[in-house]
């Protein structure tokens, strides 16, 4: 009988138990980022240096960035990360649930086209090209080589491209395609660069696209591609490579642009020493991490509106 | 005298004791049904609503899988393609693997290497599938592509076979019990009649143990179609109508991953998708084990 009753204490004291754990997922005390893939890079740096320094823990998540504006526009989360800017749609859903944001910029990013490391057929590509590559319209139809330019290979190619809710697909179909999130479907997909990575350095004849990050801490695998923006009416378009000094004057384009970190307008006190922290140390930390640092004064500008509430 | 009493309260007592055990036993036996009901119910309502916004042609009589982009095509086949080529794979590598390890363990194997060799098989069946994924992806591919020509980075090939070798514990260690349980005598009367050892084993033991065996290869093969990490991490995530296992595939449970793991909101067409897909690979399975299970009676009928 005896041994019966502690059999029910205890299942008892266990539902109990997984009861309370399912209502912390907001806990005080704790700090937690999500969102792009892209400012992960950053964030982990940051939230290192943080750990060191003030002997606090902030944990990372990756959700994309459309995935991060939700859970910031549903009051899930404080902090995200963002590599591109706040859509019309993200503005209402915000609205709706009552979350007032702060948009701030943290860095430039570039986003790379990549072939694999032995690919000598290509060097630069023009813009209107890569669209013929990414729209729609070439699903299941532009696989071979050849079919984008007689000069190259026979061979039918593999293409890497970041996850559908990703900011860097966002940005690169809308300066691409024309179209934010318009884009063939036939191609590996993925929200961890990572396997982007692989995937287009263990593949010859393959083509992807993400954070200039990625590719500059993988460069000894992978080959960039100089992009001729034959989209701006110039009589002669010049092939621009990808580089920190490019990106930074916007002349590698269309592919350049900020990337920010959303945050909620009423921080905890602790949420908001975190987010200064971030942004005086970013200038340092971006550019080991392989982004560009933004020009000072827009960096001053930035922690004046998270200091001055 | 109370003394007579006293065995009547304890017997009383033994007897709730007894019930209310078997009442927990009840419960306990009954949470699988339930759960079971429950997995089916969610699954039936959301596939509805699915097709409610999909027609079943589009389902099942095309070849592509793009719902998560502009130009919606929702061809099933695509991923069940995927998922067939890579089981097929692992049970080709798995299958006389582990069949012929469980003849060598219960027939030939010396006690003291059975006693090694036992467990130590039995430790791949305790590896976490993530490591068998990265295992497959970094050093499996890489090798094959010295081999095997045009083979891309991410493929079929690769995850097959490291998940035949996962496999290769579920199928031996039950095999081996089979065969190890064939009765003495019959044994005995294949030799006294003049049989060497092979042929004992190929026309009494084996044809003994078969229903077991079989059964092990059936449980081998659907956890090869369910199994999701390795041909996350290993196979690629496009969807790819084809049997060339060079080419990287994405199975049914690698897209429901895919697609869980991001943030696609409730009630949208994305997400119904994967209680489709999950639908589809419940009843390949299920009709899998089903006919599974007629062979098997059938054939002991016959026998016996």
């Amino acid at each position: 009988m005896s041994t019966l009753l502690r059999m029910f204490s205890t299942s008892a004291l266990l539902i109990m138990g997984s009861l309370s754990s399912c209502t912390c997922s907001k806990m005080p005390g704790s700090l937690r980022i999500d969102g792009s893939s892209t400012v992960y890079v950053i964030s982990e740096a940051i939230a290192e240096e943080y750990k060191n320094t003030k002997q606090k823990n902030v944990s990372i998540g990756i959700s994309g960035t459309g995935g991060g504006f939700k859970k910031l526009c549903t009051d899930r989360v404080d902090i995200i990360g963002a590599s591109r800017s706040i859509s019309q749609s993200e503005k209402e859903l915000c609205q709706n649930h009552k979350v007032d944001y702060i948009e701030l910029p943290i860095a430039y990013d570039g986003i790379v086209v990549v072939v694999n490391k032995e690919n000598h057929w290509i060097d630069e590509i023009a813009v209107s090209r890569l669209k013929q590559i990414f729209e729609p319209a070439a699903e299941n139809k532009v696989l071979r080589w050849n079919e984008i330019d007689p000069a190259w290979p026979d061979r039918p190619f593999e293409i890497f491209a970041p996850g559908i809710s990703s900011g860097t697909y966002d940005y690169f179909t809308k300066a691409i395609v024309g179209k934010e999130h318009s884009s063939r479907g036939d191609m590996t997909t993925s929200e961890d660069d990572n396997v982007l990575v692989h995937g287009i350095s263990s593949t010859l004849d393959s083509l992807g696209f993400f954070s200039f990050a990625y590719y500059w801490e993988n460069q000894d695998k992978l080959k960039a591609l100089g992009i001729i923006d034959d989209t701006r009416n110039e009589k002669r378009p010049v092939a621009v490579m990808p580089s920190r000094e490019s990106i930074h004057t916007q002349e590698y384009s269309p592919l350049s642009r900020l990337i920010f970190l959303y945050t909620k307008k009423d921080l905890s006190a602790e949420a908001s020493d975190f987010v200064r922290f971030y942004l005086k140390n970013s200038s340092k930390l971006v550019a080991d991490v392989g982004f560009i640092p933004l020009s000072h004064h827009v960096q001053q500008r930035a922690l004046a509106m998270i200091t001055s509430k | 005298m109370g003394e007579p009493t006293e065995p009547s309260k304890a017997i009383s007592l033994q007897k709730i004791y007894e019930k209310m055990l078997e009442l927990l036993l009840k419960i306990c036996g009954s949470i699988a049904v339930v759960a079971t009901l429950g997995v089916l119910y969610v699954l039936a309502s959301k596939t509805l609503a699915f097709f409610n916004q999909v027609p079943l042609a589009a389902f099942f009589l095309d070849t592509r899988w793009t719902p998560l982009f502009e130009s919606k095509r929702f061809g099933i086949w695509a991923l069940v393609s995927g998922s067939l080529l890579i089981t097929t794979i692992a049970m080709l590598t798995a299958a006389p693997l582990g069949i012929l390890s469980s003849i060598y363990l219960s027939e030939f194997a010396k006690p003291t290497m059975r006693k090694i060799l036992k467990p130590v098989l039995e430790i791949l069946a305790g590896i976490p599938t993530v490591v068998y994924g990265y295992f497959a992806l970094t050093i499996i591919t890489p090798g094959l592509m010295r081999i095997i020509p045009h083979l891309k980075g991410f493929n079929a090939i690769s995850p097959g076979l490291v998940m035949g070798f996962m496999l290769v514990p579920t199928i031996s260690s039950l095999c081996e019990d089979a065969l190890f349980k064939t009765p003495k005598e019959l044994k005995e009367a294949a030799y006294s009649l003049g049989a060497r050892k092979l042929s004992t084993i190929f026309m009494v033991i084996l044809p003994y143990a078969r229903s077991t065996m079989i059964a092990a290869l059936f449980l081998a093969f659907a956890r090869a179609m369910g199994e999701t990490m390795i041909v996350s991490i290993a196979a690629g995530l496009k969807p790819n109508f084809t049997i060339d296992a060079r080419e990287p595939v994405q199975t049914m449970t690698s897209y429901i991953v895919q697609v869980s793991m991001g943030d696609t909101p409730q009630q949208s067409i994305e997400y119904l998708t994967i209680f489709a897909v999950g639908s589809m690979l419940f009843i390949l399975t299920f009709t899998f084990n089903a006919t599974s299970r007629i062979i098997l009676n059938g054939r002991s009928r016959v026998h016996r």
